[in-house]
């Protein structure tokens, strides 16, 4: 075998394994009960904005704010419960569990004991975990959008609606929340998968990062740099306001956000990577 | 390539606890016993020979390759731990196929393979049922299966007969000799002697993270020089028998058997023992029936070595 068709058996043999290792991960933990927490989780935003939206639709049908006002409000209740809250939540739920639930019921060795470099084992299980957190919240922020959305066909008419989505922007804005949320989703997906590797119990750390990421917006402009949210918001195509209490500081630009969302999830897949490939299988000392 | 597992000087420690010390083996093909009570160290040896532990201390090479390298070392090695436990949700069958998808086998190919596996362990009936319902048995066949399944050149079995009733146990055992006639090296754990005992072509010894004893079971018996070993030879006149015996070099015992029909004879070299037995029935003229050790198997040894009974059925 050449040396170029040897390293094309070897790649297609690490895509396949990595690829494997995936369809396993979502075949385990997204199609059965115990997903259940990330279904209930992600549709809840859903669930509020419909109320929220019939009950406006019903009682205060006079007083409709227009497309502006609508995505306003949109911009505020995106920041404040699917990038604060929903994003962080369900990825904490997913991502820290893809091998700490393995190390808990004690069913690690089996992938440790195929000829799986262990860095693939990382990059197919966050691959499994970052396709189904994104399907699940990507279809929940498009829910909510579209329903968020709905009083305008009270205000200009379904025509009205139609033409907001069309010609009005709002495709470019969901697009650009779904963006955010892939995002978001890559970022604190990186974050909880490293912690469910480095830390027995990862809650601990997790509401460390939930604090300090809430807090964010209470931190000089210095420190805002290091977390996630300052960068999500920053792209939302409709920034939520910051609150009387918050440190301005300049948003970072979009070609400084997105390459440092990626930059810093690639540092901790690969610190992942490193974790793993000198981990011990001792899972009553563990 | 080498065909030889090859532990060399090879230690283990958990901080401050140590899991094996100075383990220098090399294992050949054929099935080979690891004996040693619950904490002796076998767990670890496996682990370590798997790469699923790193040692303190040494090396080890499974048919020539270091246990750093799984993509080359899991081709040749199928470990079935002792760890009773699989992922949630899981049916035999797809327990079995799902794994060797890791290998990069197609969904045809690993389905094929998985069928194999288990049709060899027993459980081609069951293998749609979900595993945890199985019973210890059949979860520790099927995870047999799955060590297996990828035909490796290896199997390290870790207390692979716990749980199995008298019959799986001997469909169990007939399957690790049909494998080690395939040129595999079996290497099967056990704290119960008498299974080794009866499985093994060569034991590993162990007691405490230390190897105590390795070798054959009748060499390693004969490395025991300053340990008497006991001789059971029945013959119409023991009595007499056991009046000349205890004359001989070598012997610091010899009595009736309990039954009146023998000397159980103790002595400290047995090849020279038996030489010299034949001279006697000869000058005596005895009819002897039969001339057997009467502690010739692990048990015996390791009670000796180890000086307890460890926790042996």
């Amino acid at each position: 075998m050449s040396d170029a068709s040897a390293i094309k058996s070897h790649r297609s043999l690490a895509l396949r394994q990595t690829l494997a290792v995936a369809r396993l991960e979502i075949w385990r933990n997204f199609l059965g009960l115990r997903a259940l927490g990330l279904y209930l989780l992600a549709g809840l935003p859903v669930a509020l904005v419909l109320l929220f939206s019939w009950g406006r639709i019903t009682f205060e049908a006079e007083t409709l704010p227009a497309a502006g006002g609508l995505a306003r409000e949109f911009g505020a209740f995106y920041g404040q419960l699917f990038a604060r809250l929903v994003i962080f939540f369900v990825c904490l739920l997913v991502f820290t569990r893809l091998f700490r639930a393995e190390i808990q019921e004690r069913s690690l060795h089996y992938s440790f004991l195929a000829p799986v470099r262990r860095d693939l084992l990382v990059a197919g299980k966050f691959l499994a975990g970052f396709f189904a957190v994104s399907l699940v919240l990507s279809l929940a922020v498009m829910g909510s959008f579209l329903v968020h959305f709905l009083p305008l066909t009270l205000t200009s008419g379904s025509g009205g609606y139609g033409a907001f989505l069309l010609r009005g922007g709002g495709l470019g804005q969901l697009a650009g929340y779904l963006g955010v949320t892939l995002l978001g989703v890559l970022g604190y997906g990186a974050v909880f998968l490293a912690s469910g590797l480095f830390f027995r119990n990862p809650i601990l750390p997790a509401l460390v990062v939930f604090a300090w990421e809430w807090a964010n917006f209470l931190l000089p402009p210095v420190l805002k740099r290091i977390s996630v949210i300052h960068y999500l918001q920053a792209l939302q195509p409709v920034p939520p306001p910051e609150g009387v209490l918050a440190l301005l500081a300049t948003p970072p630009s979009p070609w400084l956000a997105v390459p440092g969302v990626l930059l810093v999830s690639a540092a901790l897949l690969a610190l992942s990577a490193w974790r793993l490939r000198h981990f011990e299988i001792a899972y009553g000392e563990e | 390539m080498s065909d030889h597992i090859v532990f060399e000087n090879v230690s283990k420690f958990y901080g401050e606890v140590l899991g094996v010390n100075r383990v220098s083996l090399s294992i050949e093909p054929g099935i080979t016993g690891l004996v040693g009570p619950n904490g002796s160290g076998k767990t670890t040896l496996f682990n370590l020979a798997t790469g699923l532990l790193r040692p303190s201390r040494g090396r080890i090479s499974v048919l020539g390759i270091p246990t750093d390298r799984p993509q080359e070392l899991f081709r040749l090695i199928g470990y079935a731990t002792q760890y009773d436990s699989f992922p949630r949700g899981m049916s035999g069958r797809s327990f079995v196929t799902s794994y060797l998808r890791l290998y990069g086998y197609t969904g045809t190919e690993a389905r094929r393979l998985a069928e194999e596996a288990i049709e060899r362990v027993g459980l081609a009936d069951v293998a749609h049922r979900k595993v945890a319902g199985f019973s210890k048995g059949m979860r520790q066949r099927i995870r047999l299966a799955q060590a297996m399944a990828h035909r490796p050149s290896v199997l390290l079995l870790d207390e692979p007969l716990n749980g199995l009733d008298p019959m799986a146990r001997a469909e169990m055992i007939g399957l690790f000799r049909q494998l080690a006639e395939d040129g595999l090296h079996v290497i099967v754990s056990s704290h119960i002697l008498h299974e080794v005992d009866m499985i093994s072509d060569t034991v590993v010894l162990l007691n405490h993270g230390y190897v105590v004893a390795e070798g054959d079971i009748r060499g390693v018996r004969s490395e025991m020089q300053s340990h008497p070993m006991k001789i059971l030879i029945r013959c119409d006149r023991p009595a007499r028998l056991a009046a000349r015996v205890f004359e001989e070099d070598g012997v610091v015992e010899a009595r009736l058997a309990e039954d009146g029909a023998g000397v159980v004879v103790a002595t400290r070299d047995a090849d020279a023992f038996y030489l010299r037995l034949n001279r006697v029935v000869l000058e005596e003229g005895l009819a002897v029936d039969t001339v057997m050790p009467v502690d010739e198997d692990v048990q015996s040894i390791y009670r000796y070595l180890i000086g307890s009974e460890g926790s042996a059925a």
